[in-house]
């Protein structure tokens, strides 16, 4: 038998107060045409699945902290494991944080410096795409893209030491930069320390990032650049029979 | 036995604390201009059962490793007392 599905399969993790789920799942379905499934955070199986998403929100209300309680949920056993042996996992915005609390990717994320929500649409530069091959590579060293970005708790934060070791190892794969791709501080939307927006953890895998993909992959609502990680992801398991036997 | 801990959750030094720098600006503004720092945190009472004074400083320290304060940027304290009135309601003061 082959192992190589023709359509990707994606989870889509939802806690509640999960709020893009179905931004996610309207993408996989009507513009890639993947198959996916909605996850409720109880269930301690992802189910058969090439990738796993984390979707924006505000899981259990951000109580605590934000991700602080959701990290504790049955179904993030199975996404530690997932990521674990390889499998690609993707955390927008509320998803990163989540990811960070669950220790999947270092530092964590803070309150907007000037106390703000903030809702809009922010340039970002891409680095190192080669090292979150799965997510971003379809995307260029340097390039500017643009995605909307849509939270009040996105600074941020790590210790000197942790950053040293993400910029050597060309782990912060997305910065806030501005049209012309400078990482200035005017262009930094929330005080994130180095200008970071998104990180991927030591093996690649894992990508965490503040701004939503899922919100530009129609142009009809503005952008298509969020598609464009979703094509890496498809080109990515394509080129890889391997990630497809992991799943079993 | 009933215990009473009194959990404060606070960032680390260095962490930027822009609440805490709103807070003090409008204290400074409110006619207190010797305010020169503020930090701002968490207060939470826990009431819990545990056998003794060193059962109960264990478990608030696990509480507290485990989900009350992230290392990342935040550090805990407590203080902890036997709740004397423990057959009384409310079951935490006021």
């Amino acid at each position: 038998m082959t192992l190589t599905a023709a359509r990707p399969r994606v989870a889509v993790v939802v806690f509640p107060g999960t709020w893009s789920e179905r931004d996610f799942a309207n993408v996989a379905e009507s513009v890639l045409g993947w198959e996916h499934r909605l996850v409720w955070h109880l269930e301690p199986e992802l189910g058969v699945c090439d990738a796993v998403v984390l979707p924006g929100g505000f899981a259990h209300g951000d109580h605590l902290r934000t991700g602080a309680i959701a990290r504790f949920s049955p179904v993030m056993r199975a996404v530690e494991a997932f990521a674990a042996a390889g499998g690609p996992v993707l955390g927008s915005c509320n998803g990163f944080q989540v990811l960070t609390e669950a220790g999947l990717l270092p530092g964590a994320l803070m309150r907007n410096d000037h106390l703000e929500f903030r809702c809009d649409w922010q340039h970002l530069r891409v680095e190192h795409p080669d090292r979150g091959e799965a997510w971003l590579g379809d995307l260029a060293d340097g390039e500017v893209i643009r995605l909307p970005i849509s939270h009040g708790e996105g600074r941020y934060v790590a210790d000197a030491s942790t950053l040293e070791t993400l910029e050597t190892s060309g782990r912060i794969v997305l910065r806030y930069a501005d049209a012309a791709g400078s990482v200035t501080p005017p262009a930094n939307p929330n005080g994130s320390e180095h200008g970071i927006a998104g990180i991927v953890n030591e093996a690649g895998n894992v990508l965490g990032l503040m701004p939503h993909p899922e919100r530009a992959s129609e142009a009809e609502v503005g952008g298509t650049d969020g598609l464009r990680l979703f094509a890496s992801l498809e080109r990515w398991l394509q080129r890889r029979p391997a990630a497809a036997e992991r799943r079993l | 036995m009933r215990w009473l801990a009194e959990v404060h959750v606070g960032l680390r030094n260095g962490i930027a604390d822009p609440e805490g720098q709103t807070i003090g600006s409008a204290l400074r503004s409110l006619g207190y201009p010797s305010v020169s720092e503020v930090r701002s945190g968490k207060l939470m009472r826990i009431a819990f059962e545990a056998d003794d004074h060193g059962a109960a400083e264990a478990a608030v320290d696990e509480m507290c490793r485990r989900l009350l304060a992230n290392p990342v940027m935040e550090v805990a304290s407590w203080e902890l007392r036997a709740d004397e009135q423990q057959d009384a309601e409310p079951a935490m003061p006021a």
